[in-house]
């Protein structure tokens, strides 16, 4: 019965001799996260775009003519989606879950590197699937992200025709390639870790990739089914979300369905998903404050149960994205309670950074700008979310910019500054050569900056009552003049922080080729991702032998120790004996 | 007597093996890692299944028409009078029949029975099959003889043909690609393909099975009982 197999047993991995077989279907998961990375940057860049196109109209009412209302929907509703799913998601878990889990836990690849494989290429399937609707007749829908019907299905919303069905066909491509991936990645976690590396000495960004993937894989399901009805009520003329409705003054056929089931469906996912773009975040920044403050992190344990308690909670609260949807006033008062209960762990965890970076020995390296600038942004994000939680706050302020500054605060920004940290910290270990400082640096303050210049304002024409999704505020009486001059500014500072982002991506291309030659473990980090025999590693990863690992991932500064950092796999000794062993 | 430890100290030292065994390195669970995987996966698809049903009862809740009788629709006649029911109640049968079948080819499995595993596994798939094919003969029926339409029947709500093709269907495509699965390990189990890696995968596909029969179960009651 008892199954007690080594990691090496178990496994036996596929060593392609050809260079498709070794870069392209690829079945290491290095080269898949890399794969992933640079596929979800592509239509990151996609979405950033048509961001700009938004803006643009904003700050300058009427003087792009190739921007209508129509347009100006569709791009909304594609940047959104692009960015929550196809860019964040992707990301943090194809990209920085493939190639972090398995060797920060010690293992030669994930469990099963074929179907890891499948799941990229369905991902890229759905990416090929939801850029399609580009270019369909009428072009994309324009439902806005959350696709509430029956307006995402009925004639004179754009792309109601097509562009719904490209966009619901690829969320389902995307949950598939996901559930493949996601699969991998907890297997890996929970059943592939080296010896020594027990559960409670797992670094934490890859507690919050798996508890991320574990929300994925319960939450995408209600996705899933909330899709696959509205592609029924679409193609098939089924009524279970629509109503007996008329529309542009004729009767539809539909009859007796139920728009507010698609809402709770859609937010029982929606609200795990921002989870699931914060909590691998919430792990990475963890990781980069403790390496470049030369500390270990506060309350290890606590960051761990925060992690597990958040992503518990974030399946209660969904229905505080319904205050105002006319649901039984008790549920509001239920989901306020467990919404603002949510913020007790998470308060933790801000207090376990700040707490960390204390009397820490601070290197402002340009990862640690960025893990630093997250916690400035999250704080801020987190404060307006206590806001919208409370019924009474949420109803006036829901649906108007304030509800846009808040969530582009806490799950745009501050998962893009550690996608950004992330990458400055790791792109060493993947290429061998570091990326420029100066240009990180210039990249880190106008982002930063630009951000705040971008997000404020945006609470404050929220609070005047600009309501979100207008594609033009004509004159409305009760709104000052100086909402427009906030949207100029906005859009002014949005086209510096996007053009930032093109800096960034130089820098990347730039350094591929003449970036300096990276030491090993430049960072000087204790996780183990940074002790393979090959550097960067190859296939496989370890080389003969596995690593041993003798002591959790926080050994900095330690009293005693020759260097101020102890790595994981480094055999105990006088000093380090059994040391930080929690 | 006096010397067995209480309960108290038992259900304590359960839980500490518990912990320690969760948190230990290398695996938190004692299984095979395609078990651990087929687990975590079941788990998700049990989310996919409660959000149908859930969606499906709330439909059926706040339906402004009245709901079409399940008995009678469901009803089949051999010459005389019309048994309700009756055709559901032989493919549960068979459905889970096939899981007892399914049980036993894991247990030959262990013990290397080839050929008994394979017969088993190929007996089970036809079980499925048969399944499928008697779900193919029911919607015939339902959509040849009585006239019901994803987007409408004559006998009431009109939810109520959508939700029954969309569940049904889904859970048909799980019997289908179920059938597919048991076939392929079962010509492995034949050519000797898992002699070296061990027999586990027949248990892991086990697992599945029993799980889609499982879920029927659920389906049945919430369709036809309800
Ligand atoms: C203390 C923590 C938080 C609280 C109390 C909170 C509360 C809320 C509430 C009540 C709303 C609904 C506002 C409305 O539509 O009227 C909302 C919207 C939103 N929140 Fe949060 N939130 C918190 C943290 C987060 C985090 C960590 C993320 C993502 C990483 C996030 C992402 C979002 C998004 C995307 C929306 C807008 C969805 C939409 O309508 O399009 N929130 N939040
Ligand atoms: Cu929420």
């Amino acid at each position: 019965m008892a199954h007690v197999a080594l990691a090496d047993k178990e496994q036996e991995l596929a060593h392609p001799k050809t260079w498709i077989g070794m870069y392209v279907w690829s079945q290491d998961h290095k080269i898949i996260g890399i794969q992933y990375i640079i596929t979800a940057t592509a239509v990151g860049v996609v979405a950033l775009i048509l961001s700009g196109l938004m803006r643009l109209q904003l700050g300058f009412p009427g003087v792009f003519d190739f921007i209508q209302p129509d347009e100006y929907y569709q791009a909304v509703t594609m940047h959104g989606m692009i960015m929550i799913v196809f860019m964040l998601t992707a990301f943090f878990l194809g990209g920085f879950g493939n190639v972090l889990v398995p060797l920060m836990c010690g293992a030669r690849d994930m469990a099963f590197p074929y179907m890891n494989m499948l799941s990229y290429w369905v991902y890229l399937l759905s990416v090929i699937v939801v850029c399609a609707s580009f270019f369909v007749p009428e072009g994309p829908t324009g439902a806005g992200w959350t696709l509430y019907p029956p307006q995402a299905i009925t004639e004179g919303t754009a792309g109601a025709d097509w562009g719904i069905i490209c966009m619901t066909v690829s969320l389902g491509l995307f949950v598939v390639a996901f559930t493949m991936g996601g699969l991998n990645y907890v297997t890996t976690a929970f059943q592939a870790r080296t010896r020594g590396m027990t559960l409670m000495r797992m670094p934490l960004s890859v507690w919050g990739i798996i508890m991320a993937t574990i929300l994925g894989l319960l939450a995408f399901p209600a996705l899933l089914v909330s899709v696959i009805m509205m592609t029924l009520d679409k193609t098939l003329d089924t009524s279970f979300f629509m109503p007996a409705i008329s529309s542009l003054g004729e009767n539809l056929s539909h009859e007796g369905g139920s728009p507010i089931l698609f809402q709770h469906l859609f937010w029982f996912f929606g609200h795990p998903e921002v989870y699931i773009v914060a909590l691998p975040a919430f792990g990475i920044v963890s990781d980069l404050i403790s390496t470049h403050a030369r500390k270990n992190i506060f309350g290890y344990r606590m960051m761990v149960w925060a992690i597990v308690a958040i992503g518990g909670l974030s399946f209660v609260v969904w229905a505080h994205h319904m205050y105002v949807s006319g649901m039984n006033p008790y549920f509001g008062f239920f989901f306020a309670t467990t919404t603002l209960i949510i913020a007790v762990p998470t308060a933790i965890k801000v207090y376990n950074w700040v707490l960390t970076l204390w009397r820490g020995n601070i290197h402002l390296t340009v990862p640690m700008l960025f893990a630093i600038g997250f916690i400035f942004t999250f704080i801020h994000g987190g404060i307006t979310g206590l806001f919208l939680g409370n019924v009474v706050v949420d109803v006036p302020l829901s649906d108007t910019y304030f509800v846009v500054g808040h969530f582009h605060m806490v799950m745009g920004v501050s998962p893009f500054l550690v996608v950004f940290g992330g990458i400055y910290h790791w792109f060493p270990l993947l290429t061998g050569r570091m990326l420029n400082d100066a240009m990180g640096k210039i990249h880190f303050w106008l982002t930063f900056l630009g951000t705040y210049a971008i997000y404020l304002p945006m609470h404050y024409i929220g609070i005047l009552g600009v309501p979100r999704r207008y594609y033009a505020n004509g004159t409305t009486e009760f709104l000052p003049d100086s909402v427009q001059a906030a949207n100029l500014s906005i859009t002014i500072a949005a086209l510096i922080v996007a053009a930032a982002q093109f800096l960034f991506l130089i820098n990347i291309f730039w350094s591929l080729f003449k970036g300096r030659k990276s030491p090993r473990n430049p960072w000087r980090a204790t996780t183990i991702e940074w002790q393979t025999p090959d550097y960067p590693p190859k296939h496989g990863n370890w080389g003969k032998e596995l690593p041993v690992v003798h002591r959790w991932a926080y050994s900095y500064s330690v009293p005693g120790a020759k260097e101020d950092f102890i790595p994981q796999n480094e055999p105990p000794s006088q000093y380090t004996r059994g040391e930080g062993d929690v | 007597m006096a010397q067995s430890p209480g309960n108290a100290v038992l259900a304590h030292d359960a839980v500490t093996d518990l912990v320690s065994d969760w948190s230990a390195e290398k695996e938190v669970f004692k299984v095979h890692w395609g078990k651990a995987m087929m687990w975590i996966f079941l788990l998700s698809d049990t989310f996919i299944f409660t959000s149908f049903l859930t969606g499906y009862m709330k439909v059926r809740i706040s339906s402004t028409v009245p709901w079409p009788n399940a008995s009678e629709i469901f009803a089949l006649s051999f010459g005389g009078d019309p048994i309700p029911l009756i055709l559901i109640a032989i493919m549960t049968f068979v459905l889970i029949t096939s899981s007892g079948t399914m049980a036993l080819a894991v247990n030959y499995g262990y013990r290397r029975d080839r050929i008994k595993t394979a017969t088993l596994l190929f007996i089970t798939a036809a079980f499925g099959l048969t399944f499928v094919g008697m779900q193919a003969f029911e919607w015939t029926k339902l959509i040849v003889d009585e006239g019901v339409r994803p987007w409408g029947n004559p006998f009431g709500a009109a939810q109520f043909g959508a939700s029954f093709f969309m569940i049904t269907g889904f859970h048909g495509l799980h019997v289908s690609g179920g059938v597919a699965y048991l076939t392929y390990v079962a010509i492995g189990v034949m050519n000797g393909r898992y002699e070296k890696k061990g027999y586990d995968i027949v248990e892991i596909a086990g697992l599945y099975w029993h799980f889609v029969d499982l879920v029927w179960v659920f389906i049945f009651a919430f369709f036809y009982l309800w």
